[in-house]
């Protein structure tokens, strides 16, 4: 029995094949429409999330499967004192697969230990969000049509964002990949992940310039500059509209730029740039659903 | 210098870091076991200026790498009939269960009941832990 708690858990080969999956998926909906029939989703959100349940559980149900679950620990045993072991544990009983989010991290992996269903790792706090990585993996396969040699550029919040980590995990696997690391001083990709860039021997560049970078990016993936992550508001006012993307900026980028973004968006990226056709953030969060799906029949063992 | 007899049968853990010796005396639960032990604390050392000594008098069934973690200057010398058979640094034991404890407060370790804590070895040129769960590096 497998269950997903890290993008890293997958081979390529893998991922290649859950690409194809969801490929499959997208051009015949209708032969997977049954594939989970009398088969159960859990769905346990220990915190709130809009986005990703609803990705999950339109997923089973675009399977032929139900779901089950709850959103926000108060609704829980968990406010109970219930340990993750236990939840996980009696739900087991009653769903054939979970997928969970929890404010701590590392609490999907203990589930997956105590678990007798697979665990699919939804998030858990600011440490893995690996079926977020399928979505942005499976977007860059169907906009560029390969992973190879391409300029990737992560532009905003570097230090935090889980979602950049995981990425630049991944990308970094494939060959010819090259990392502009776009961002103020103070919100720079950690030390240790410059580290493992080095070792691989994978080129990077670090700059603070989105307009400089622009010109060579295959890819643009933003994220949002939030103000707390500042020690002063003075630095957060100065710096906030260097990460805005607007379509002024855009004018020196490729025609064929892919601009993703793990949403929710607040204004990072200025709403006239929805129109743009290498606006590529909706299509993410269709993609994810259908990454999901092909990641549900995988752990499922349905073929 | 002060006269600790010769040992038969058993384990010398020799360069342990003066002062540490106490610490690996309790971790090796050497306070439950029925066999003569001597533990030496700062003894003069050639090479340390002083160190700490275990002698037990008794052959040992565990796992030495773990000494490794608490203490890398450490020597083991096996004896058996009276003669030094054995003599070895520990490594870095791969993993290590219930020795040190998570601290991030965001790691799930720190809300779960008992579960154990486990640190995989990382990196073995610079001795890094990371927590199994959260893989926040550990902290001597």
């Amino acid at each position: 029995m497998r269950s997903l708690i890290d993008i890293v858990d997958l081979t390529v080969e893998e991922i290649d094949e859950l690409i194809a999956t969801a490929n499959d998926i997208i051009a015949n909906p209708d032969k997977y429409a049954e594939k989970c029939h009398r088969k159960k989703l859990a769905t346990l959100f220990f915190e709130p999330s809009t986005r990703t349940r609803l990705s999950f559980e339109a997923a089973m149900l675009e399977l032929g499967g139900s779901v089950i679950g709850f959103s926000g620990a108060s609704n829980s045993s968990a406010a109970k004192g219930e340990s993750v072991s236990d939840t996980v544990r009696a739900v087991g009983c009653y769903a054939d697969i979970i997928a969970m989010r929890h404010p701590k991290e590392g609490a999907p992996m203990i589930a997956s230990m105590r678990s007798p269903v697979p665990i699919i790792n939804a998030g858990d706090g600011g440490h893995n969000h690996p079926t977020q990585t399928l979505a942005d993996l499976l977007t860059i396969q169907r906009e560029k049509g390969k992973f190879d040699n391409l300029v990737v550029g992560m532009c905003g919040d570097l230090k935090f964002g889980r979602t950049v980590h995981s990425l630049i995990h991944a990308m970094s696997r494939y060959k010819g990949v090259k990392f502009v690391l776009i961002s103020p001083d103070e919100l720079k990709v950690p030390e240790y992940i410059i580290q493992e860039l080095d070792k691989e021997g994978i080129p990077y560049e670090e700059t603070t310039s989105l307009e400089d970078a622009m010109p060579s990016l295959d890819i643009l993936y933003m994220t949002r500059v939030q103000q707390e992550r500042f020690f002063n508001e003075a630095d957060y006012i100065r710096l906030k509209d260097s990460y805005i993307l607007n379509m002024d900026k855009l004018e020196t980028a490729k025609k064929d730029l892919c601009i993703m973004h793990p949403l929710p968006r607040v204004n990072e990226i200025s709403v006239a740039v929805d129109d743009d056709p290498r606006a590529c953030y909706f299509k993410q969060v269709l993609n994810g659903k259908y990454i999901r799906m092909a990641l549900i029949l995988k752990l499922l063992e349905v073929a | 210098m002060m006269k600790v007899g010769a040992i038969n049968n058993g384990v010398v853990i020799d360069h342990i870091t003066a002062g540490k010796g106490m610490k690996l005396y309790h971790f090796l639960n050497l306070d439950h076991m029925d066999a003569p032990i001597a533990l030496i604390k700062n003894a003069p050392s050639e090479k340390m200026g002083k160190k700490d000594i275990i002698k037990i008098d008794a052959e040992l069934d565990l796992n030495l790498d773990i000494l490794g973690y608490i203490d890398p200057n450490v020597t083991i010398n096996v004896i058996k009939d009276g003669a030094c058979v054995e003599k070895f640094h520990p490594q870095l034991p791969e993993k290590l269960t219930n020795i040190i404890q998570c601290n991030n407060p965001r790691c799930i370790t720190s809300i779960e009941q008992e579960i154990p804590h486990i640190f995989k070895l990382t990196d073995r040129e610079s001795g890094e832990y990371r927590c199994i769960y959260c893989e926040s590096k550990a902290k001597n």
